[in-house]
C-alpha cells in the first residue's frame, strides 16, 4: 500500500471499527473483539508509515499529501503525514489496544451500562484523532477537532445522572465556545490574510503577509486567538472542562482525558505554532513571550491545585492540566525562534508521547482502585498497596516518569525542554519546571506512600470487592495486563529511544 | 413552450389552486396539489438551466413594452431563490399528506391546499416579477394565504388563532409602508417596471436629496424590514411559525422570510443601487457617519443576539426553532450588509442552507407531533430510544443550526465571516461566533432532552410515522449535510448571484430601455 493508502486506511479502520461494534452489539464477547480488531489494524497501519517517515532522514516536507473533497472554494479536506502528526497518531492508536484491554475489564467488573455506545463513541473518537494527526490544513483539523469533542460527549455523560448531565454542558460548552469564538475565527483570519492559503507549510504561511507590510500585532493577536481557541491544551483559564469531565468512566479519563483529546489540544497548538505561523516568523513578531508566562502560570498553578485535591482523578485531572503546560510552554520557547525553538518543539513532541504513557498509567491505577474497591479519595488509600501490589508498583513507575527521573521516558522529555528554555535563556521557564518537577514529587509520590508506607485503617467501614467468588484484592487481570504494560513502555521509551528521538529530530530539522 | 416558462411559473399554481377548491375528499386535493408543486418545481429547474446558459431572462406578459405591461425578469439572483421556494414547496406537500390528515378537520382539505398553492403563486410571483406593483398585489397574495394557512393550526394549538391575528396586523401594516414606498417611486419616476425605475432612479440628478425618493426609500425599508422579520419589527413570527400547523410551519419557515430578503436585496442593491442605498445615503452626525449598511449591520447583530437569548428560554421545540429562524434572518442581512462578495456569496447561500436546515428540523418537530401529539421539550425526553430516526434529524439539523463543520451551516458561516473580516468589521465577526454559541445551548437543551434524560413513566408510546414523513425530513436534513460536504457547485451558484446583487445595478441601469421582441435576452 502506497503512505497515502495506509494513512487513510488508518483514518477509515475506527470508524469500521465502530460499525461493527454497533452492528454486534448484542454479543458482547464479538463486540469486544472487534474493538481490539480495530484498535490493532489501526495502530499497525500507523505505524507502517513510520519506517517511511525515518527513511527520509532529513526534513524534505511531509508525504502522503492526499486532497479528498473540496467543500468549497478553498476548503479542502486533505490530509498528509508528516513527524509530528505521526507522534500524536502512534500513542493514540497503539494506546487504544492497552485501553480497550483495559475498558472491558473495566466495564465489565462495573457492572456499567451502555457498553456498545461507549465502545463506538471511543472508537469514532480515535478516528478523528488520527484524522485530526494526519490533517494537511487548519480546516481539516477544525473538522475532526470538532468531531472529536462531540465524539466524546456521550462518553462524558456516560452515567446519565445529573452530575454527568452538568459536566457534559461543561465540557461542551468550553471546548465547543471556544473552538467557535476563538479557533475559527482564527482560521477564517487566517485564510483573509493569506488569501486562503490554509495548509500547514514549512515556515508556515504567514511570511508573505508580514513582507508585504502586514501588521505584526494582527498576527500576535491571531496566535493568541489560536492558544486560546485550541481549549483542548487546557490553558488556563480554559481549563474547567478537564476536571469536570473526569465523571466519565475511568477508561475515558485514560485514553481521552490523558491522550487523545488533551493530546489534540497541545498537538494542535504545536502544529500550529510551527506549521501555521512558523517559528521564525514568530520570533521576528517580538510579541509571543506571554505564552510562556501563561504557560508558567498554568503549570504551577494546576499542580498547586492539584496538591490539595483529595479526590484521586480530579488530582490527576489537575496534573494533566499542568503537564499540558508542558507543551504549550515549548510551543512558546518555539515561537521564539531560532535553535532553542527547535529543541522545543521537538521537546514538546517528546512530551506529548511520555506523557501520554505516564498519564494512562496512573489513570488505570484510579480506575484499578475504584474496581476493586470502590475507592475514589487519596486519603482513603492508606496500606492498600499490600493488597494491590502490582497496581501500586505500576503507579510508582508512571509517577516517577510524570516526574521526570531516569530511567523513564518523562526524564528525556524535561531534560530537553530545561535544555531548549536554558538555551533560550528563558530563566521564568527554567524555574517552572523545577519548581513544577517539585510540586509533582509531593502530590505524586503521596499516593504511593499512603500505599506501601501507611498502615491501612484499623477497622474498614464495610467489606468492599465482589469477593463472594474469592475473588482476590487486585483488579480483574485484564487491567493488571494494561497497567503493566503502559509501566513497561515508560521504561521501555527511555530506553530504546533512538526512533523516538529521530522522529521529533525530524521535526526540529524541519523548525529549522 | 420553453420561452413561457416564466409565464407557467406562475399561471400553473394558480389555475391548480382555483380547481383544487373543486375537489373533495382526502386524497384528491393532496394528489392535485403534488401534482402542480411538481410540475412547478420542473418549471423552476427549466428556468435555472435557462439563466444558467443562457444569463438573464426578461419576459413580458402579452408582448407589451415594459412601460406599460407587466415584464418577469429572471437573473442569477432571483432563479436561485426560486429554486429553493419551488423545492420546498414541493418536498413540504409530500409532507404535508400525513401531516395535514392528523391537524386539519378533513373537510377542509381542499380549502387547505386552495390556499397553500395560492401561497406558492405568491411566493414565487415575488421573486420573478420585475414590476413593483405586481410585487405588492403577489405579497398581498401570499400574506392573505400565509394567514390563513397559519391560523389553521388551530385544531391543535389555540395560539394560532393569537399568532395569525397578530401576523395579519403586523403583516398588513407592513404591506402597506410598501404600498406607500412603491406609490411614492411611480411619482418620481413614472414608471413600475423595476429596471426601468432603476435607470429612471440613476439618472435623477441628487435623488438623494429628493425628499420623495428619501419617503419612499424610507416606507420600503421599514415595510421591508417587517416581512423579513428583522429585529426589532419580528415579534409577529415566533408565534405564527410556532402554532401553525406542521406542514405549514416547515414551508413558511424555509421560504417566506427568505422571500422577504429577497425583495430587500432587489429594492436596496437593485432599484436603488448600492451607490444610493450605501453611499448617497450616509449622513453625518457630529463625528460619525450614518450609513444604511450600518444600520443594517446594527440591527442585524442585535437580532442574533436577543433572539439566540430568547431560544434558549423557550420550552417548546418549534417555538425555540421559530426564534432561531431569526437569528438566522439576521446572518443573511449580515452578509448582504457587508458589501463585499464573500459577504453577499454567504448571505445568499444562507438562504438555501437555512431553507434547507429549518425546513428539515421544522418537518422533524411535526414528526414529533404527529407521533406524541406534542413538541414540549418536557415531552421529547427519552426521544433518542423512542424516535430515533426523528431524534438523529433533529441532532443533525441542530449541527447545522450551530454550524458545525460538514454541515451546510458552517459553509455559511465560512463565506460570511470571512466577509465580516475582509470589510474590516472584527466585531460583526465576534457576533457570528456569539451566536454559534447561543445555538450550541439552544440545540443542547434539546439534545440532552433527547439523548441524556430518561422519558417520564407515563410517557406515551409514539405513533408509527408515515414513511413519506420521515424521507421529506431526511431529504432535507441530508441535503444541509451534502452541501456542508459537497457545497461548492452550490457555493457558486451563490456567487453568481452575489454578483448579480453588487453588480446587477449598473448592468441594468446602462442597458438599453425598450427591446423591440416581446421576449428578449438581456446580455
Amino acid at each position: 500500500m502506497s503512505p497515502t493508502t495506509t494513512a487513510l486506511a488508518a483514518i477509515v479502520a475506527p470508524l469500521i471499527g465502530a460499525v461493527a461494534i454497533l452492528v454486534t452489539g448484542r454479543r458482547p464477547n464479538i463486540r469486544e473483539t472487534m474493538t481490539l480488531l480495530a484498535a490493532v489494524a489501526t495502530f499497525s497501519l500507523v505505524a507502517s508509515l513510520l519506517p517511511g517517515v525515518l527513511a527520509k532522514g532529513f526534513w524534505s516536507g511531509p508525504i502522503a499529501q492526499v486532497d479528498l473533497i473540496e467543500v468549497v472554494g478553498g476548503l479542502t479536506l486533505s490530509f498528509h503525514v508528516e513527524p509530528l502528526g505521526l507522534v500524536y497518531a502512534l500513542i493514540a492508536s497503539s494506546l487504544w489496544i492497552v485501553n480497550s484491554v483495559y475498558a472491558i475489564g473495566y466495564m465489565r467488573g462495573n457492572h456499567e451500562k451502555n457498553q456498545t455506545r461507549f465502545f463506538t463513541c471511543i472508537a469514532i473518537a480515535i478516528a478523528c484523532a488520527v484524522g485530526a494527526a494526519f490533517s494537511a490544513n487548519l480546516f481539516t483539523l477544525f473538522v475532526c477537532y470538532e468531531a472529536l469533542s462531540l465524539s466524546t460527549v456521550p462518553l462524558v455523560t456516560h452515567k446519565g445522572t445529573e452530575d454527568a448531565k452538568r459536566a457534559g454542558r461543561t465540557y461542551l460548552g468550553i471546548l465547543v465556545g471556544t473552538s467557535v469564538c476563538f479557533f475559527l475565527l482564527g482560521i477564517i483570519a487566517v485564510g483573509v490574510l493569506t488569501d486562503g492559503d490554509l495548509g500547514f507549510k514549512q515556515g508556515g504561511v504567514l511570511a508573505p503577509y508580514l513582507a508585504a507590510g502586514g501588521s505584526t500585532a494582527i498576527v500576535g493577536l491571531l496566535f493568541a486567538l489560536f492558544m486560546y481557541g485550541i481549549g483542548k491544551a487546557a490553558l488556563m483559564p480554559v481549563h474547567r472542562w478537564l476536571p469536570a469531565a473526569m465523571v466519565a468512566p475511568t477508561p475515558v479519563s485514560a485514553l481521552l482525558h490523558a491522550v487523545a483529546v488533551v493530546k489534540c489540544g497541545v498537538f494542535a497548538v504545536l502544529k500550529v505554532t510551527v506549521y501555521t505561523f512558523g517559528p521564525e516568523t514568530l520570533g521576528s513578531l517580538g510579541n509571543t513571550g506571554w505564552l510562556i508566562y501563561a504557560a508558567c502560570f498554568t503549570i504551577v498553578c494546576a499542580s498547586g491545585i492539584a496538591a490539595f485535591q483529595d479526590n484521586f482523578k480530579r488530582r490527576l485531572a489537575y496534573s494533566t492540566i499542568s503537564q499540558l503546560g508542558y507543551i504549550v510552554l515549548a510551543a512558546g520557547l518555539a515561537a521564539q525562534g531560532g535553535a532553542a525553538g527547535a529543541l522545543a518543539a521537538a521537546a514538546g513532541a517528546m512530551h506529548i508521547i511520555a506523557h501520554a504513557f505516564g498519564k494512562i498509567t496512573l489513570f488505570y491505577t484510579a480506575g484499578n482502585v475504584y474496581t476493586a474497591h470502590h475507592l475514589t479519595e487519596i486519603s482513603q488509600l492508606d496500606g492498600i498497596g499490600k493488597k494491590m501490589p502490582v497496581t501500586f508498583a505500576a503507579f510508582a513507575v508512571g509517577a516517577v516518569s510524570m516526574i521526570g527521573v531516569p530511567p523513564t521516558a518523562g526524564f528525556l522529555s524535561k531534560w530537553s525542554l530545561v535544555g531548549a528554555a536554558w538555551s533560550a535563556e528563558a530563566w521564568i521557564a527554567v524555574a517552572t519546571l523545577v519548581i513544577s518537577t517539585l510540586l509533582n514529587a509531593i502530590y505524586l509520590l503521596e499516593v504511593p506512600y499512603r500505599a506501601f508506607l501507611r498502615k491501612p485503617p484499623a477497622a474498614p467501614a464495610h467489606h468492599h470487592g465482589h469477593g463472594d467468588d474469592g475473588h482476590d484484592d487486585e483488579a480483574p487481570w485484564p487491567m493488571r495486563l494494561a497497567i503493566v504494560t503502559t509501566a513497561v513502555m515508560s521504561v521501555l521509551l527511555f530506553l530504546g529511544a533512538g526512533w523516538v528521538t529521530r522522529l521529533v529530530g525530524q521535526l526540529a530539522e524541519g523548525v529549522r | 413552450m420553453t420561452g413561457h416558462l416564466p409565464a407557467l411559473l406562475i399561471a400553473v399554481p394558480l389555475i391548480g389552486g382555483v380547481i383544487s377548491l373543486f375537489l373533495r375528499g382526502r386524497f384528491l386535493p393532496w394528489a392535485w396539489a403534488q401534482i402542480i408543486t411538481t410540475a412547478v418545481l420542473v418549471i423552476t429547474c427549466g428556468l435555472v438551466e435557462a439563466v444558467l446558459t443562457g444569463g438573464t431572462i426578461t419576459y413580458r406578459f402579452g408582448g407589451w413594452p415594459q412601460e406599460w405591461g407587466i415584464a418577469y425578469r429572471i437573473d442569477a439572483l432571483n432563479v436561485f431563490v426560486l429554486f429553493i421556494v419551488a423545492l420546498i414547496g414541493c418536498v413540504a406537500t409530500i409532507y404535508a399528506r400525513y401531516s395535514v390528515d392528523d391537524e386539519i378537520p378533513s373537510d377542509r382539505h381542499h380549502l387547505f391546499y386552495c390556499i397553500w398553492l395560492l401561497a406558492l403563486v405568491g411566493l414565487l410571483g415575488i421573486t420573478a416579477t420585475a414590476d413593483v406593483f405586481n410585487v405588492y398585489v403577489l405579497l398581498e397574495v401570499s400574506s392573505l394565504t400565509l394567514y390563513a394557512l397559519i391560523a389553521m393550526g388551530k385544531n391543535r394549538d389555540r395560539r394560532a388563532l393569537t399568532g395569525a391575528l397578530r401576523y395579519v396586523i403586523i403583516g398588513s401594516v407592513g404591506a402597506s409602508f410598501i404600498l406607500l414606498g412603491i406609490g411614492y417611486l411611480l411619482m418620481v419616476t413614472g414608471t413600475l417596471n423595476l429596471p426601468d425605475m432603476a435607470r429612471q432612479l440613476a439618472a435623477m440628478p441628487e435623488a438623494a436629496r429628493n425628499r420623495t425618493v428619501l419617503v419612499a426609500f424610507a416606507f420600503l425599508f421599514v415595510g421591508l424590514s417587517v416581512k423579513m422579520a428583522l429585529f426589532p419589527l419580528h415579534m409577529w413570527l415566533p408565534n405564527a411559525y410556532g402554532s401553525a400547523p406542521s406542514a405549514v410551519s416547515a414551508l413558511v419557515a424555509a421560504t417566506a422570510t427568505k422571500v422577504g430578503v429577497y425583495m430587500a436585496v432587489r429594492f436596496l442593491f437593485s432599484v436603488f443601487g448600492p451607490g444610493f442605498t450605501f453611499t448617497a445615503l450616509s449622513t453625518e452626525v457630529g463625528d460619525f457617519t450614518f450609513t444604511c449598511d450600518g444600520v443594517l449591520l446594527v440591527l442585524a447583530c442585535l437580532g442574533v443576539l436577543y433572539t439566540g437569548i430568547e431560544a434558549m428560554r423557550q420550552r417548546e421545540l418549534k417555538w425555540i426553532l421559530a426564534y432561531s429562524s431569526l437569528g438566522q434572518i439576521s446572518y443573511m442581512v449580515i452578509g448582504l450588509a457587508l458589501l463585499n462578495r464573500d459577504g453577499v456569496t454567504g448571505g445568499i447561500i444562507h438562504l438555501l442552507n437555512h431553507a434547507l436546515i429549518k425546513g428539515g428540523l421544522f418537518m422533524a418537530a411535526g414528526c414529533a407531533v404527529f407521533a406524541l401529539a406534542s413538541q414540549r421539550l418536557d415531552d421529547l425526553n427519552g426521544l433518542g430510544r423512542r424516535m430515533p430516526r426523528t431524534a438523529a434529524a433533529i441532532l443533525v439539523g441542530g449541527f447545522g443550526l450551530i454550524g458545525f463543520p460538514l454541515t451546510a451551516g458552517f459553509v455559511s458561516k465560512w463565506y460570511l465571516v470571512k466577509g465580516a473580516l475582509a470589510a474590516g468589521h472584527p466585531t460583526v465577526a465576534v457576533v457570528l461566533m456569539l451566536g454559534s454559541v447561543f445555538a450550541l445551548v439552544y440545540v443542547w437543551r434539546v439534545v440532552e432532552r433527547m439523548y441524556f434524560t430518561a422519558p417520564a413513566a407515563d410517557a406515551p408510546i409514539p405513533r408509527r410515522l408515515p414513511l413519506s414523513m420521515e424521507v421529506c425530513t431526511w431529504f432535507l436534513v441530508g441535503g444541509s449535510v451534502l452541501i456542508g460536504i459537497a457545497g461548492k457547485p452550490f457555493a457558486d451558484l451563490a456567487g453568481r448571484a452575489a454578483d448579480e446583487a453588487l453588480g446587477g445595478h449598473a448592468l441594468m441601469i446602462s442597458t438599453p430601455a425598450t427591446p423591440s421582441s416581446p421576449q428578449a435576452v438581456e446580455p
